[in-house]
């Protein structure tokens, strides 16, 4: 579903049309269950996440004032009820990962400029592998540190403004973009790896 | 000394992609940045593959939907829902 009919589901509920209540919920439900999934990591956990952040919802569904910030205030919702049902992890690391770590590993050859990347040219062709690299970006999703896991969903899964996932997580907008970078580099670093790995088994075969 | 230079490059270039991709970065650093990417053959593909990892999460779609909603579930957001609507008229 489009923002834009999303945004409007909102308004119509807010305006006490109920005809909108049936497609707002299925809509809703199925993100907010994606979320918690990847974020908690367990399915039982994740339909009651996505419960009980509805409920949140049409308990206080006065309290949203602009429909236009549906999207961001149910988050905020489900992130806390996340929390709540999260089991937390004493291996989540306190500090930002280096960026030298990330850094793709120079080859070799000995030319210091030359660094290995897969060749990433036949994505937007293929379909097939498309649906197998979404499946690979969710197991990096999954996992990776959880403050980077849950930037990288509402900012480039949910599309939300960079001040938007800030308010949500309770974080400046600098330690967002941070975030974001390295989860991305995360994200990349598994992506490269697969391709690399796909493209020397398709040339052994 | 020039590369080593150009490798200082890389890595300055390396910290700021993201910002740079979402056009977040001033005009003068965004302009600087094209150049070095222009110009160097692994700063431009790291770049696309980071562009196409961007884009695989914006076209990502939930590999698992949840069970159809139970209709006591169900029953009980509308409920939360119409308590706010008659709050509203009283």
């Amino acid at each position: 579903m489009e923002r834009a009919a999303e945004i409007e589901l909102a308004r119509q509920l807010l305006e006490g049309k109920p005809e909108a209540f049936d497609r707002f919920v299925e809509h809703f439900r199925g993100k907010i269950f994606n979320y918690s999934r990847i974020m908690c990591g367990h399915r039982e956990d994740a339909e009651e996440v996505a419960q009980e952040t509805l409920l949140k919802v049409f308990e206080n569904f006065d309290q949203l004032r602009e429909p236009e910030r549906v999207r961001a205030w149910v988050f905020r919702i489900a992130k806390n009820a996340c929390l709540i049902k999260r089991r937390k992890s004493i291996f989540a690391p306190q500090q930002e990962l280096s960026l030298d770590e990330l850094m793709p590993a120079k080859d070799s050859s000995g030319d210091a400029m030359r660094i290995e990347i897969a060749d990433w040219s036949a994505i937007p062709e293929d379909e097939a592998l498309r649906s197998e690299l979404r499946q690979v970006l969710e197991d990096a999703m999954a996992n990776m540190p959880e403050i980077y896991r849950s930037v990288m969903l509402l900012r480039d899964v949910e599309e939300l403004s960079t001040e938007e996932a800030a308010q949500i997580l309770d974080l400046t907008p600098d330690a967002v973009k941070t975030r974001l970078h390295r989860a991305r580099l995360l994200a990349r670093k598994m992506l490269d790896s697969y391709l690399r790995a796909n493209r020397q088994a398709m040339e052994k075969s | 000394m020039a590369s080593h230079q150009h490798d200082e490059n890389c890595k300055k270039m390396f910290a700021l992609l993201s910002e740079y991709l979402d056009l977040e970065l001033p005009a003068g650093t965004c302009k600087e940045m094209e150049t070095h990417i222009a110009g160097c053959g692994p700063c431009a593909a790291f770049t696309e593959s980071l562009r196409k990892t961007i884009e695989l999460c914006r076209s990502y779609r939930p590999q698992e939907l949840p069970d159809p909603i139970a209709r006591d579930a169900r029953q009980k957001l509308l409920e939360a829902y119409q308590k706010v609507l008659a709050g509203r008229r009283s």
